[in-house]
């Protein structure tokens, strides 16, 4: 009796033992193992290429941690992961930390507004101006007679920052709304007639009416060829001084290559090659 | 035999190392807490000044210069508990009177399920019918251009911390003696009269401490408040968008770098001395008991 209740504790201890061991054994990176971090707004592009590539190399496991730029170029510059992704360019000091960013693609910001809104296209110039509180009822633009309820991302956000640097309102948005995901953004311009908001292009549906942006409307075709002008840089980080690991440097190959175009593309981005 | 015995003893001194272990575990992740939220908390305050960032009434932490205030993050914070404590206390204080001393058996088991279940609704459920079907009346209701609001996100806060108050209430009310409400039935006092002014006051410790607890709830609540409070670093008003101290941390945590990351482990220190004051609160009203 008493020798069964040492038995099966010596084999929970084991249990334990192995499940703290693989617990810790996650955060490592191995030969075999790609280890990616950062954007959430590329979870999309980089599932497909993720996918593919573990499609074509199956003894590589390929792992995505959907954390957020800034949490993604931490990580890569700790060495917690390979490649980090971000939906914005390095900024300089990050630069100067000794990280170097490669353009995998390009993805359109979309300025969103309710369906029953019946403004349908705004140039650079106002949008900016209705975030920055210029103006402040729709009837200036030519909709109903009603406040413009500006809707947007958290501080830190690559779109926002997308959005602000493109749009010229750095630190000057009169937020009524500040929501920490695409699909919040999406579904508050939804539920309101009169918002406002922005939001990445492949995250565009239905629910809401993409505004054309001074005549011209957001889709591939325009944001490759550079007409459409509200677009952010979907970018892989490296450590300058830190070599890839094999499996890691075959990923960057494969999703820098010319055969990951039509796979970026699918993804609803616009790859940069 | 003697074997055996030795083995059992050396068996229960191992037994009793294991428990100790796991107790200090949890004291030990406590203490962890503690530790890094003040290593990771304090740099930033010491770079923003102590003023500059409690009594700082403008939060821009990705402008250039930024300019680091939570005074509206405190004030929200403290606001909106207030108002769901306003809202909460008299309906989840007149719940527990009614289900501790009135309701018959069949209705209290049909009242005490319901508050059960509410207590087990996920937060961010709260928070999912608040943003699609209390932001969008609010906003109808009293002609606003946006629903998301300080009030929307106090009616939330009040329904979440109804259960904690009901419940703790009962409890107290219910150890409150029978001597003491037959005396006051004997002396010719109605049952409601008996109800409010015996059994109350002598419950008025285990109902604080209920009150207490639905603060500490309102309080540390992240995720409901921040899908129908609009999250702009206003200074708290009713219909206007508004940023909690929980709120504040959870929405910009994801994209931060630098000083703006570490700021927000300050928020977090500065939460944490608030859910530490409530604590000893608690712990003062249930000693009193």
């Amino acid at each position: 009796m008493k020798t069964g209740n040492t038995k099966r504790f010596a084999l929970t201890a084991v249990i334990a033992a192995v499940a703290f061991a693989m617990l810790t054994g996650c955060s490592k990176s191995e030969a075999g193992t790609v280890s990616t971090d950062g954007s959430t707004s590329m979870e999309e592009v980089i599932g497909v290429l993720g996918e593919a590539f573990m499609e074509e190399n199956k003894n590589i496991t390929f792992t995505y941690n959907p954390t957020g730029s800034g949490s993604g170029i931490q990580a890569v510059q700790e060495g917690r992961c390979d490649i980090g992704l971000s939906s914005r360019s390095l900024k300089d000091d990050e630069k100067a930390g000794g990280l170097t960013e490669t353009v995998l693609a390009y993805d359109g910001i979309a300025v969103i507004v309710n369906n029953e809104n019946a403004v349908n296209d705004l140039d650079l110039d106002t949008i900016a101006k209705i975030y920055k509180g210029e103006i402040t009822n729709w009837s200036e633009v030519g909709g109903n007679d009603t406040q413009i309820v500006l809707i947007g991302r958290e501080a830190g956000s690559g779109t926002r920052d997308g959005f602000e640097s493109i749009t010229g309102t750095e630190d000057e948005c009169q937020y009524r709304q500040e929501l920490t995901s695409t699909g919040d953004v999406i579904t508050t311009v939804s539920q309101n007639p009169d918002a406002i908001g922005y939001a990445s292009l492949s995250a565009v549906s239905d629910s809401i009416k993409a505004l054309t942006v001074g005549g011209v409307a957001p889709n591939e075709a325009t944001v490759k060829d550079g007409s459409y002008v509200i677009q952010r840089p979907f970018v892989l980080v490296t450590k300058n001084d830190t070599k890839l690991s094999a499996a890691a440097q075959k990923f960057f190959d494969f999703a820098t290559s010319a055969d990951a175009v039509e796979l970026i593309s699918s993804a609803g981005v616009v790859a940069a090659k | 035999m003697k074997n055996k015995k030795a083995f059992g003893k050396i068996f229960e001194a191992v037994m009793h190392a294991v428990f100790l272990l796991l107790g200090l575990v949890t004291v030990g992740c406590v203490l962890l807490i503690t530790v890094y939220l003040v290593i990771a908390g304090l740099p930033a305050i010491r770079k923003i000044g102590i003023v500059n960032f409690v009594c700082g009434d403008t939060w821009r932490s990705t402008a250039n210069p930024p300019s680091f205030g939570i005074l509206p993050f405190i004030m929200t914070s403290i606001y909106g508990t207030a108002g769901a404590i306003v809202i909460g206390v008299p309906v989840g204080f007149l719940t527990a009177v009614y289900l501790a001393k009135l309701a018959k058996p069949a209705v209290r088991s049909v009242v005490s399920g319901a508050v059960s279940l509410l207590a087990g609704i996920p937060s961010v459920v709260y928070g999912l019918v608040g943003m699609l079907v209390l932001v969008p009346n609010i906003r109808r209701l009293f002609h606003i251009p946006d629903g998301s609001s300080l009030f929307a996100a106090i009616i939330v806060l009040a329904i979440m911390i109804l259960p904690s108050i009901i419940n703790v209430s009962v409890t107290a009310l219910e150890a409150v003696p029978r001597e003491y409400e037959d005396a006051s039935l004997a002396l010719g006092a109605t049952p409601v009269e008996t109800y409010f002014r015996v059994s109350v006051p002598a419950a008025k410790s285990g109902i604080a401490a209920a009150v207490v607890l639905g603060v500490g709830r309102a309080i540390g609540e992240a995720m409901a408040v921040m899908m129908v409070s609009g999250n702009a670093p206003n200074m708290p008003s009713l219909f206007q968008s508004v940023r909690f101290l929980t709120t504040a941390v959870a929405s910009e945590m994801a994209y931060a770098s630098g000083l703006q990351r570490e700021a927000l482990f300050s928020i977090a220190l500065v939460l944490f001395l608030f859910i530490m004051l409530i604590n000893a609160a608690l712990n003062f009203f249930l000693k009193k008991r």
